[in-house]
Formats: C-alpha cells, sequence, structure tokens
C-alpha cells in the first residue's frame, strides 16, 4: 500500500514537473548553501532535465555562515532553497522564521529521528556523526586498547595522544563538546553528580589533549595518519572518514572510528525553502529530489555523510569501513542554540585558565 | 586649461564614490543593523568590551604581538633593502620580484611548511637530533609567541623591502657621501643620513605590516594555538558562532579606532621632507668592491633566501614526493573529476579564474590607487581633509572580512545594485584591499616630487599631460609596479571580504585548496600542496610580466 502511494505521489511529482515546464520553460532556481555541498553531475543533470529548472549554486563558508546570512537577508533572500543547516543551528533558524514549511510525501522512508521539526519548515537530507578517529597501526604497535568511553581519554595510558578541535570556531569541536556535555552535564544540571564536563576538560587538558582551530590543522596537521608531521593517533573527526584512508595496493584502510555508547554526537543537515522565494513549486520538487534515492546514494561519496533515506544503498566502501554509531550522544537542539555561548565560554575559561 | 582642472577634479573624485559605494555604505549599514535594531540603540558590546578583563587582555595581547611583528619585519628588510638599492648582482630583479610569493599563500598551506621545516618531527629538527644524537627536538616552537612573530615576518617581509627599496632607488647618495667626507661612519651614516632620508618610505611599510598583523586571523588561529587570541578572531566567533552582531560590531569599531589612531601618529611623524635630492638609479647601484661589502651582500641575500625559499621549497617537494618516492599523481589528480562532481574545477579553470580576478583587481587598484594618492598629497584640498582621507582609505585593511562579507549581503541587496550574488563582487573586495597597498607605495614617491621641477616644466610651456609623463610617471613607476604586484597578490591569495559572500561557481586557486584541505585522504592532502605549488609558479611568472611591462613600457629614472 505504502509502495503504490509512493509511486504514485512520485508520478504527480515528475508531472508537475512536466507542468512547469509546459508553463514555463526558464525557472532558475538558486540553492543557498556551504562549501562542503556537491552533487554528481549526472545526478543534478538528471533533475534538470526531468523538471526543466536549471540549478544554480551558491556557496558562502560553513553552515553557521549560510543560517546567519540568510537570517541578514530575511524576506529577501540570496536563493530559494537553502541546504546545510544543521542541528546545532536549527534553532537560530527556526526563531528567525526564515522558512516557508513543506512536508515531502518522501519523508516516509525517513526515520523518525531525524525528522526535528515537526511543522516541516526544514527537511533532513544526511546526517553525520562526529566521532574520535584513531590510527589502527600505532594502537596494534603498542598493544594498546581503543579507550571506550569519553572518561577512559583521561586515563594516563592515553596521555598526549588526542587532538581535539576548538568548539568556539570549529563544527566538529562543537560537536564533540556537546557530546561531552551529554555525558558528564553541566555545573547548572539539578542532579548529584558533581563531576561536569568542565572537570572532564579540566583533565583531558591535564593528560595533555592537544587543542587546535580547525579539522584541517588536527587531522592533516596532527594527526598521525594525516600527515608526516602529526604525532597524535587519536583525532576528533567523523565516523565517515575512514574509507578515504582506504589503499588500493595494500587493500586496507588506516584509520578507524571509536563509536561506543556516547562517545559520538550527530549531526543532521537540514534543507528548508527560503521565504520570500518566487520559486516555491520549484523548491517542493528541489527538496523532494534531495529525498530521492538517485540523490541520496550519491551523498556519501559527494559529501561524506549519510543518507537519511532508508531506501538508500551505501556504497560498498563505505558499508565496509564506516561505522554508524548506534547510541550517538543525545541533546536538544534549542538547547544547543540557547546554550551554545555559555557553555564555550565556561570551557575557554576552564581549558585557558582564564 | 579650466576644462583640464575641472575634469581632473571629477577624476579625484572616482576613487571617493567607489570607496562611497563598496565600503562605507556597507560597513554603515551593517553597524546601524548591528547597534541599532528596531531603531533603538544596542550598546551592550561596548558595555561588554569595558567591563572584561578578557576583551582588553585580548586588545593588549593583538597590539603587542603586531608591534613586535612591525619591528621585526622593518629590521631585517632594512639590510635587504640596502643591498638591493646598492649593489648590482645576478638576477637582482628577478629575486625582489619573488619575495613576494609568501605573499599569496593560504595560511594552512605555510602552517604544514613551518611544520615540516622546524615543526617537532620537522626536516631541521631531525638534522640537529641525529647530529647532536639529542633524544628530544631541540626546537620546540610549536603553539608560541616565536612562532607567530616568525611567520609574520615571513608573510610581510616583502611589504618593507619592496616599498622601502622601490623609494631609496631614486634617492641621491651624495649627502651620504658628504657626511663621509667629513668624518661620520657605520652607525651614524645610518641614523643620521639614511634613516630619516628614509622615513617615509619606513613609516608607509611600517604602517601597513602593523595593520596587517593587528588584524591577523589565521597565522594567530593555526600557529600559535588555542592560548594566543587577536581581535579578528574574537570578531569571527562572536559573528559567525554566536551571532550576538552588537558584539562583533563594537569589536570591529575598536579595531578601527586603533587603526585611526595608529595612522594618526603616521601622519604625525610623516612631516613633509623640504628638500628632497633625487639621482639617477644607475649613478647609486654598483658592484660589490671591497671584501666587507661582499660578504655583507653575501650574508644579507643568503638569509633572505632561506628564511623566505626554504618553506617554499619543502611544500612543492612534498608536492611531488609520495612514501619516499618522487610521482606527479597530485598534479594529474587536481586535472581529473573522479567523483564526477557538479562543482569541480580542473586545476587550468581555477587558474584562470584566479588570474582574471588578479588582473580586474590591479588594473582597478591602480586606476584607483593613483587617483587617491593624488587626491591625499594634493594641492588644493585643504590638509585636514587629506589627513581624514588617508586613513580612510586604509580602513578596508583594517576592517573584519566577516563584517564587511555582512555587509556586503544587507546593503547591496536591491536592483540595479543587487550584487550579493554577483560575481563583481570579488573583484570589487580584493580592489578594496589593494587600494592601501599601491598607495602606500607610490605616496612617499608622490610627496618627494619637487615643485620646482614640475613649475619649471610648465614655464617652459608643457601641458599638465606631458608634465605627468615626463616625470610623475618615471619618478612614480618603481612605487608603481610595488603596488600593481601586492594588487595583484591580495587578488591571487584571495585576501578580503570575497571568502565570505556567497559566490557561484567560480572557483579560485585558494578556494580549491582550501576545499581541499576540508577533506581527509592523503590524495586530498596532496592535492592541496600541488595546488598551492601551482599558485606560487603562477603568481611568480606574473610578478616577472609585470616588471617586464615596467621596463619595457615606463621611463626609468
Amino acid at each position: 500500500m505504502r509502495l503504490r502511494l509512493f509511486v504514485i505521489t512520485l508520478i504527480l511529482v515528475f508531472l508537475s514537473g512536466g507542468v512547469i515546464v509546459a508553463q514555463d520553460d526558464d525557472v532558475t532556481l538558486i540553492l543557498v548553501t556551504h562549501d562542503s555541498f556537491s552533487v554528481s553531475e549526472d545526478v543534478l543533470a538528471n533533475f534538470e532535465a526531468a523538471t526543466g529548472i536549471t540549478v544554480e549554486i551558491l556557496r558562502a563558508g560553513d553552515g553557521g555562515q549560510v543560517v546567519n546570512q540568510a537570517i541578514l537577508t530575511a524576506g529577501n533572500p540570496l536563493g530559494d532553497v537553502l541546504f546545510g543547516v544543521d542541528n546545532t543551528f536549527l534553532s537560530r533558524a527556526l526563531n528567525a522564521d526564515i522558512f516557508i514549511p513543506y512536508e515531502s510525501p518522501l519523508l516516509e522512508n525517513v526515520d523518525e529521528q531525524f525528522i526535528l521539526d515537526e511543522a516541516h519548515r526544514v527537511t533532513p537530507i544526511d546526517y553525520g556523526d562526529v566521532c574520535l578517529n584513531y590510527d589502527i597501526a600505532y594502537f596494534e604497535e603498542n598493544a594498546l586498547p581503543v579507550p571506550e568511553s569519553l572518561m577512559d581519554l583521561t586515563l594516563p595510558e592515553y596521555r598526549g595522544l588526542l587532538v581535539v578541535e576548538n568548539p568556539a570556531i570549529s563544527s566538529p569541536g562543537l560537536a564533540f563538546l556537546i557530546a561531552t556535555i551529554a555525558e558528564f552535564g553541566t555545573p547548572e544540571d539539578d542532579d548529584e553528580n558533581d563531576y561536569t564536563y568542565l572537570d572532564f576538560w579540566t583533565d583531558l587538558i591535564a593528560n595533555d589533549a592537544l587543542v587546535t582551530d580547525s579539522w584541517s590543522t588536527a587531522y592533516f596537521g596532527n594527526f598521525t595518519q594525516g600527515s608526516e608531521d602529526g604525532v597524535y593517533p587519536l583525532v576528533v573527526s567523523y565516523a565517515s572518514s575512514p574509507p578515504f584512508t582506504y589503499n588500493e595496493e595494500t587493500d586496507i584502510v588506516t584509520t578507524a572510528s571509536i563509536v561506543a555508547s556516547g562517545m559520538c554526537f550527530r549531526q543532521v543537515e537540514f534543507a528548508g525553502i527560503l521565504d520570500g522565494t518566487e520559486n516555491e513549486d520549484a523548491a517542493r520538487l528541489f527538496i523532494d529530489f534531495m529525498l530521492s534515492v538517485e540523490f541520496q546514494e550519491d551523498v556519501p561519496f559527494q559529501m561524506f555523510v549519510f543518507p537519511v533515506n532508508s531506501e538508500a544503498q551505501l556504497p560498498a566502501l563505505f558499508a565496509e569501513y564506516a561505522q554508524i554509531p548506534f547510541e550517538p550522544a543525545e541533546v536538544d537542539y534549542a538547547a544547543i542554540e540557547a546554550n551554545r555561548d555559555n557553555w564555550i565560554a565556561a570551557w575557554t575559561e576552564t581549558v585557558l585558565g582564564r | 586649461m579650466t576644462m583640464w582642472r575641472w575634469m581632473w577634479y571629477g577624476f579625484l573624485l572616482v576613487p571617493l564614490l567607489f570607496l562611497a559605494l563598496f565600503f562605507l555604505y556597507p560597513l554603515l549599514a551593517i553597524f546601524d543593523l548591528s547597534l541599532r535594531p528596531d531603531n533603538s540603540w544596542n550598546l551592550s558590546g561596548f558595555t561588554q568590551i569595558v567591563t572584561s578583563a578578557y576583551y582588553r587582555d585580548t586588545l593588549i595581547f593583538t597590539i603587542w604581538q603586531a608591534v613586535l611583528s612591525t619591528v621585526l619585519t622593518i629590521g631585517l628588510a632594512l639590510p635587504g633593502a640596502y643591498v638591493f638599492t646598492r649593489f648590482d648582482f645576478p638576477a637582482k630583479s628577478f629575486l625582489l620580484s619573488i619575495a613576494t610569493l609568501p605573499f599569496v599563500l593560504p595560511t594552512v598551506v605555510v602552517a604544514t611548511a613551518f611544520s615540516a621545516l622546524i615543526g617537532a618531527r620537522g626536516i631541521v629538527n631531525q638534522v640537529l637530533m641525529s647530529l647532536f644524537s639529542l633524544e628530544t627536538a631541540p626546537i620546540q616552537l610549536e603553539r608560541t609567541l616565536s612562532i607567530i612573530l616568525i611567520v609574520h615576518v615571513f608573510y610581510n617581509y616583502s611589504i618593507a623591502l619592496r616599498m622601502i627599496t622601490s623609494y631609496w632607488a631614486n634617492q641621491s647618495t651624495r649627502i651620504e657621501d658628504a657626511a663621509r667626507v667629513l668624518g661620520a661612519n657605520g652607525w651614524r651614516i645610518w641614523w643620521h643620513v639614511r634613516l630619516p632620508m628614509l622615513r617615509p618610505a619606513i613609516l608607509a611599510s611600517a604602517i601597513l605590516v602593523f595593520i596587517f598583523t593587528f588584524t591577523s586571523f589565521g597565522v594567530v588561529l593555526i600557529l600559535g594555538g588555542i592560548q594566543f587570541a587577536t581581535l579578528e578572531v574574537q570578531i569571527y566567533y562572536q559573528a559567525l558562532n554566536v551571532f550576538n552582531l552588537p558584539l562583533a560590531a563594537a569589536l570591529s569599531l575598536l579595531q578601527i579606532a586603533v587603526m585611526f589612531a595608529m595612522m594618526l601618529i603616521y601622519t604625525r611623524l610623516q612631516r613633509r621632507i623640504s628638500s628632497v635630492d633625487l639621482q639617477s638609479t644607475r649613478q647609486i647601484a654598483r658592484k660589490p668592491k671591497t671584501p666587507f661589502e661582499r660578504l655583507f651582500l653575501i650574508v644579507n641575500l643568503g638569509t633572505m633566501i632561506v628564511f623566505l625559499f626554504t618553506p617554499l621549497l619543502a611544500l612543492i617537494y612534498r608536492s611531488l614526493v609520495r612514501e619516499g618516492a618522487f610521482t606527479l599523481e597530485y598534479y594529474t589528480a587536481l586535472t581529473s573529476n573522479t567523483r564526477n562532481s557538479v562543482l569541480f574545477a580542473p586545476a587550468i579553470e581555477a587558474i584562470g579564474n584566479s588570474l582574471q580576478f588578479a588582473i580586474i583587481t590591479t588594473i582597478a587598484a591602480l586606476l584607483l590607487g593613483v587617483l587617491t594618492a593624488y587626491l591625499i598629497a594634493g594641492k588644493g584640498i585643504n590638509r585636514t581633509v587629506s589627513r581624514w582621507l588617508d586613513p580612510l582609505f586604509m580602513l578596508p585593511l583594517a576592517t573584519s572580512a566577516v563584517t564587511l562579507g555582512f555587509g556586503f549581503i544587507i546593503a547591496l541587496d536591491t536592483p540595479p545594485l543587487d550584487l550579493r550574488s554577483s560575481v563583481w563582487l570579488i573583484p570589487i573586495a580584493h580592489t578594496l584591499v589593494a587600494i592601501p597597498f599601491v598607495v602606500r607605495s607610490i605616496l612617499p614617491a608622490l610627496r618627494s616630487i619637487p615643485l620646482h621641477v614640475k613649475e619649471s616644466a610648465a614655464i617652459l610651456g608643457a601641458p599638465p599631460h606631458r608634465i605627468w609623463w615626463s616625470i610623475d610617471l618615471p619618478l612614480l613607476s618603481r612605487g608603481l609596479i610595488v603596488g600593481a604586484t601586492f594588487a595583484f597578490t591580495v587578488s591571487m591569495g584571495e585576501f578580503g571580504a570575497s571568502l565570505f559572500v556567497a559566490r557561484p561557481n567560480t572557483p579560485t586557486m585558494p578556494i580549491v585548496i582550501f576545499r581541499l584541505l576540508g577533506q581527509p585522504g592523503a590524495t586530498n592532502y596532496g592535492q592541496a600542496l600541488a595546488m598551492s605549488s601551482l599558485l606560487m609558479l603562477v603568481s611568480a611568472a606574473s610578478f616577472i610580466a609585470i616588471e617586464r611591462i615596467r621596463s619595457a613600457g615606463i621611463g626609468e629614472f
């Protein structure tokens, strides 16, 4: 039954696409997105051919910047569809009221956990987990077990092994900070637990963890499997990173993710139709396109993230080497926006001793 | 005659209009939105700054590191400039041209080069450790103020070297000779003759280096590590991550205020020099004669080459070697769209885009910069007005790129000026940053043109354009080349707000580098280094071409 409904909607979608072609030959849809966005040529070409819509892509900075720009240009948007707001910035975008609701029929195949906005002002497109990556060879050579919890990272055997990113300016850095907050809580919590995330960070820094400005510096500048200069075999990165260390000649990957319970934070990326668009119909088609199996299966190798559509198959390399954590840290997205500045300020004070 | 004059005044207004439209208007718009949302003032940002010890410390550190960087840069560049002015040696103009190379490289890449050289596992440490059989690396500069200063000097050395050299090249040695005859030597000549004579050029380059390092972002973040933060870093954080616009605006204004204060000191120190004695370069530069002169020349050039070029060579080396074996795979990978991405740009396209933007920027910055310099130095213009105009045109250099980027999208949003997603916004943003370089490069020379020479020419019946062509232009030519080189470099290196505006798919070389460095995998890293090497190669070729244009087209004095 469900399948038939799905097929019918798909046909309707394509028909409405045809109508648009008939009405107006040159609809140009502008997608506003971040610098990490990418899509295969043929996948986008298929959409353009099927709908007659020309897609232009405007990119600037990261997800946070895209949201800020959309808020500053509210009512007179830079484009029609925004892609790239994640759950750490979602609340800011929703509060600013920059999206027109649209409930895509394809949401049927998307797990409930990804649908964070009941009003469907944003549609989930992909997700990725920020997890620790480790240098497999280093841990094997030193006969060192892989840490199994965040708390393990403060043990003496892991002294000077971990490089993390500054949560104030790095998105995976913030994700990791949130994971530690979910695990240890904050001083403001009412519970009896008196070991907070700030205590954990004090211990982590005392255990010689290195904090860098960005993912690039951490991964390519300090991680042992990222560059020749690196001396840290543990790095805060993505669960999707290990497939990219696959070596065809040796047929092995040199890194793996640690996906133990509570050690990862899940970033979900959303798309939304920008209020003020003159191409709402085309924008809806584009949202449907982004949820379609074709686009969703394209996502892993273009953007290093996972599809939210359960019908989409993962590429072989991903299926084999990218682990998906079953119990990522859970933090309410509204709490993130409300507390981000305080969390980071307290973190900065703790880590820098200011 | 009067028509000429009115046309001239009209021309002089062009840079002002450009600045007003593309800089002041967006800047005021974003300040207005940040500090006066809903038509009532929100000055919470200022209160936060004033009451917080953290921001006071940040301000002090920002100024302190900028002062140190400036002093070091000028101190090292002065002997270099002497060598380039007074001596003839092989490959002189080539060396001078490519000394500007560090300036085009993104900080992430330069950081890589420095850790390959002097990092804990770097070449220098490995050699020292094996030579003296040491257990730990003797050079431990990572995340210290020293490494920030070293890299600041690495970036800015060429600004000082080139600006001072271009000014010095036409300064006569007669006073110096006289002083020597009267028994002065060594430091006395430096202190009493050369330094006062070079003051305009030293100050002009010092103010640029100061502002550049004052707004330093990447170097401090990447190499300094988390314990160091400049105002620029705070603005970035407040504007992008916290979205606290009142605080970001207040910090931006603080930055601008410091720059204005520095410019005020600068104009104070930069008193007009009453009589300047000019001489042809051919009479000033000669081959080194005494063994001491030869040693001085070799030590100077040696230091410069080692300091500037070994980090660059380390980059090129790494782009060509994988696991100890020579390979071109990173370069070939740059041309193949392995992931079949719609946004992929083959290397040649990125090079093309970069060159196009850089050429447009250079031409625009030269035209506007020359007019600006005449506007500032001009007779007929009130001294007080010109004193305010000068810092005004320096402002884009001292304005946080994030702030200006936001300004662009909220101000330039209605037709016919809806430039928010236009490709033109990129060369416009580059030109804004490039104009101060052109102005500073030619202003000292422009001010030193003796009035009586031009008056004599006028009395002898030369029309204004003839005077400009035969007197001004040859004397300004060196400064123009330096200005053009830096304008070109600013654009190639992608400085300024253009990184913070939404751009259509016109990737430049630095953008490709950033994108590659944002993805895991050894091939991406290698490709980023290969693209950086190409960026250096293309820039070096362009610098040499710019130099050629001068020797072919414009006369020399």
